[in-house]
């Protein structure tokens, strides 16, 4: 069953993030370029005031293609062991491995796709941290696993707070590849109430 | 690339600038980061951002890019000279990323790296560990991106 039932907090939070899980699983299966736009109307929008430390969402699987490696890393990366498999072989990565900007990107896609369609988001001030763990080969299917590290509302805009994410990505082998620390602007439902 | 070993904390690189177009912010935005601000000007100038700007993710691929071209620009003036070239490794990760400012349709980025740090790696003898502090200006002088990256440099004589 869903991890966000993890979540903690209220009922109806956790339905609501129950039925986010769903869909982001759901968009997934469909795989795709879907618009988002056209499911906003279908899920409640979150806001800052419906996260609570501790609260945990897994979205994807996003399988990646040896071609789009390849295409990502001559548009960003051009290195040999992004681009080549037999002179990857012969780097740190042992083989053909993504641009860590493009597992970056990919786990971006999975968070619009299955996350930020659903929250009343602002936006990201940064990045706090990234480890690139392990090299995304072709073929790999990532999942995305965020959980909630802190939630603080903004001191000098009442309308906002801030909510840190805590991002792990995976490939089908269970290992983890990639972490990413990620402060998510949120708007407030009630602007200005006490935290 | 440089050998390790001949980079010093302080060490400065212009890397080149790019200006980002409508187009390419589109579809950059439409396969990573789908967001209305990024894919569609009538959306975006209806958002806190008043107009269609580029996604975090593009302005800071378009550092990786220009580093590996301003690298391999280097690497043939060496070879042109009759220098070795070290290999640069994989990079563990990076922190502090800041997107200080939208980047806007038309925008013209400048990029840098400074060294902040270098430090032999403790599990790979023959390799260095460099820490840069990278950053972006756009054509009025503000910052919009700043991010501190690490990166692995072949050690001399590995």
């Amino acid at each position: 069953m869903s991890r966000a039932e993890t979540a903690r907090g209220g009922r109806d939070v956790n339905a609501a993030l129950h039925r986010l899980h769903v869909d982001a699983a759901g968009a997934a299966r469909l795989g795709s370029d879907r618009p988002h736009r056209s499911r906003r109307v279908l899920v409640p929008k979150l806001y800052f005031e419906d996260f609570a430390v501790g609260f945990v969402a897994e979205y994807g699987p996003r399988r990646v293609t040896r071609e789009e490696i390849i295409a990502f890393a001559a548009q960003f990366d051009p290195q040999p062991m992004h681009m080549d498999e037999e002179a990857a072989k012969h780097t740190m990565l042992g083989g053909l491995g993504a641009s860590g900007w493009h597992t970056c990107c990919l786990l971006m896609r999975m968070i619009v796709d299955g996350f930020l369609v659903d929250v009343a988001s602002m936006g990201a001030p940064g990045i706090e941290e990234v480890k690139w763990l392990r090299p995304v080969r072709p073929g790999d299917s990532l999942t995305a696993r965020g959980t909630v590290q802190s939630v603080r509302a903004s001191r000098s805009k009442p309308d906002r707070g801030f909510v840190t994410l805590h991002w792990d990505v995976f490939n089908d082998r269970g290992e983890r590849v990639m972490t990413l620390l990620c402060p998510q602007m949120l708007l407030r439902r009630t602007p200005g109430a006490s935290a | 690339m440089k050998y390790f070993d001949d980079i010093n904390v302080g060490d400065r690189m212009a890397l080149g600038n790019h200006t980002f177009t409508a187009e390419e912010i589109k579809a950059f935005a439409t396969l990573y980061d789908p967001q209305p601000f990024h894919t569609d000007e009538a959306a975006a100038a209806a958002s806190h951002f008043g107009a269609l700007c580029a996604s975090g993710w593009h302005t800071v691929a378009m550092w990786m890019r220009l580093r590996i071209l301003c690298g391999q620009r280097e690497d043939a003036e060496r070879v042109a000279r009759g220098e070795p070239n070290a290999t640069l490794g994989p990079s563990p990760g990076f922190r502090d990323l800041k997107w200080q400012k939208p980047v806007y349709v038309g925008d013209t980025i400048s990029y840098a790296s400074e060294v902040i740090e270098a430090r032999i790696s403790q599990s790979r003898p023959g390799w260095g560990l460099i820490h840069v502090r990278n950053t972006g200006t756009n054509q009025n002088g503000e910052p919009v991106l700043s991010f501190i990256s690490t990166a692995f440099v072949e050690r001399r004589g590995r």
